[in-house]
């Protein structure tokens, strides 16, 4: 097993807010937009160094994914952000339509997402958001594993013509990936080459998918990590080989088991190679209050999790 | 009154065999004014990024759009032979997969958030292109257009005008029964907007008053057009039933007739 190692933890939010703070002085076009949650986006360097392409929304966030969309007729590439509940859920409609269907450049950047962010709740926490933005036609969807990934994947889109939704979170998270790394859209990440069970895993479950892969190699088990962190498009040649070799798969995702990750790979197993698949996510429910690790271990998404769901697909094998 | 296009709306429902009548026929002289007269935008500086924009936020009554972008030399008349059949472009409700629609609409409630956004960037870029938006006003219980209308002055874009089609029926009946939103006036003043009433259907006023844009400098405008649903054909007007309705050969006749001839 590759060692990865970390010497800090940061909020995947955070490396958004750096992500804009480059963005602002590398790119005059791009213009952020956010509904009264300026201090949980970190914005506020951005902000600060250019006041005059930042707009606050307020509370009224259909508005903001509208005023997006007008913004790219006058060619700028905005960043609408919020909570992933609320740049979600709450705008569907406007997305659908004014971004999706009308293939517009907008970039929705979404913190806060899955039960992570904690103590706020099940209003807060939402699961249903990679459901929602992947079956929206022409729409690509990001969730990065950590600090660095967030920040380079930040960088990528700006650089990317067409509608994106771009997931973060609240809690910190190991940084274990490389601070220069380049951010390519759709390209599934090896992070450890194994034989014996793949794991997908895309968000900061990547990091509970290498305290598994270590946890399964003490049991002799040799598993294949890969972050996704594009879900879509989906890195399906990558998938594929990967469990050509290994022969079954898990899933791992902050996010209901229904229309996220595991659904996304499991189309592509039964289309086209038919393997024992285990998913690891939130069994169709709501969240609730807690710190985000008791939250993690109710919900069954630790490393622990995976190591069951990784010895459940192996015993599938036929 | 802009009789030809309204013949011409008539011809091409009656041939697809759908669409938006009611609402295309009270809205169609407010679409006269703007595109040839009040809006710098047409077929020869459509890529310019220095035209005015104009987006649709009732995109139901596309009919009276296409007619007017045909007019004005977009694509070929003939192109809407079909309106609304499978594999055309012409769709509907607008799509910027036709030439000159500037963007996608058709669920209400879009429109106005939109051309805010559009005239937030003419003011970053300092461009002179001003932004125009149709409303229904059976769109207005919509909240996004609230939350539009506060963005609109509190940016100060007096680059926007949003016109509203009071036509005074929505598809479930007349507006003030269905969800009451008058007094419009009052509401957008008090939103920060000037307002402007007009006959929607007399083309010197739509002119004058589109002329005298923007009405106050450092708010947004909007223009109250009073306007009849189904104007010009004596049987649609004020009829809820023409709303989406189609005429029988008949009635396109004597629809024809009214306008003074079949074109």
């Amino acid at each position: 097993m590759k060692k990865y190692t970390y010497t800090e933890k940061k909020d995947t939010r955070s490396g958004f807010g750096a992500g804009m703070t480059e963005l602002g002085q590398e790119n005059d076009n791009v213009v952020a937009l956010c509904a009264d949650l300026v201090g949980s986006l970190k914005l506020a360097p951005f902000i600060k160094e250019n006041p005059d392409r930042f707009f606050q929304c307020g509370i009224s966030e259909a508005n903001m994914i509208g005023l997006s969309a007008g913004l790219t007729i006058g060619g700028k590439i905005p960043f609408a952000t919020t909570f992933a509940n609320f740049a979600t859920g709450r705008v569907y409609d406007q997305i659908r339509q004014s971004v999706a269907y009308s293939n517009k450049n907008v970039k929705i950047c979404a913190s806060h997402a899955g039960i992570t962010l904690g103590e706020d709740g099940a209003t807060h926490q939402i699961l249903e958001d990679i459901g929602m933005m992947r079956m929206l036609p022409g729409m690509t969807v990001i969730n990065p594993c950590d600090y660095n990934q967030t920040k380079a994947a930040t960088k990528a889109i700006a650089d990317f013509e067409g509608p994106v939704y771009l997931r973060f979170g609240r809690p910190v998270v190991p940084i274990f990936t490389d601070p220069d790394q380049k951010f390519e859209i759709g390209k599934a990440w090896m992070v450890n080459e194994g034989k014996d069970v793949s794991i997908f895993a895309t968000g900061h479950l990547v990091w509970e998918a290498i305290q598994a892969g270590e946890m399964l190699e003490k049991e002799g088990i040799d598993a294949e990590i890969i972050n996704i962190h594009t879900i879509k498009p989906l890195d399906e040649e990558a998938i594929l080989k990967s469990v050509r070799k290994t022969g079954c798969a898990v899933s791992a995702e902050e996010h209901n088991r229904l229309g996220g990750l595991g659904d996304s790979i499991a189309q592509v197993l039964v289309k086209n190679q038919l393997v024992p698949q285990e998913y690891v996510a939130v069994d169709d429910s709501f969240g609730e209050s807690g710190t985000p690790e008791k939250l993690m271990e109710k919900y069954g998404l630790t490393a622990k999790d995976i190591v069951a769901a990784a010895k459940r697909a192996i015993e599938r094998k036929s | 009154m802009s009789v030809e296009y309204r013949k011409k709306i008539l011809k091409y429902i009656y041939k697809a065999k759908a669409g938006h009548t009611g609402g295309s026929l009270s809205c169609v002289d407010i679409l006269n004014v703007l595109y040839n007269d009040t809006m710098n935008v047409g077929p020869e500086n459509f890529s310019s990024d220095d035209r005015d924009r104009y987006i649709q936020s009732k995109g139901h009554t596309v009919e009276a759009l296409f007619v007017v972008l045909a007019d004005k030399g977009f694509f070929p008349e003939s192109d809407l032979e079909t309106l609304c059949q499978y594999k055309s472009h012409y769709i509907g409700h607008p799509t910027r997969k036709v030439h000159g629609v500037e963007q996608n609409t058709g669920a209400l409630g879009h429109g106005l958030s939109l051309s805010v956004g559009t005239a937030i960037s003419a003011k970053l870029d300092d461009k002179d292109f001003r932004v125009f938006t149709l409303l229904g006003d059976g769109e207005l219980p919509e909240g996004s257009n609230w939350e539009a209308a506060l963005t609109a002055s509190h940016y100060k874009l007096d680059n926007l005008c949003a016109v509203i089609d009071c036509n005074g029926l929505q598809i479930s009946g007349p507006t003030a029964e269905v969800c009451n939103t008058e007094p419009l006036d009052a509401k957008f003043e008090a939103f920060g907007w000037s307002v402007r009433h007009v006959d929607g259907h007399n083309l010197k006023e739509l002119q004058d008053t589109f002329a005298a844009l923007p009405f106050e400098p450092g708010k947004p405008s909007m223009v109250i057009a009073h306007t009849v649903k189904g104007k010009g054909v004596s049987y649609m007007e004020n009829e809820l039933k023409w709303h989406h309705g189609v005429p029988s050969a008949e009635q396109y006749e004597l629809a024809m007739e009214e306008l003074g001839g079949v074109l």
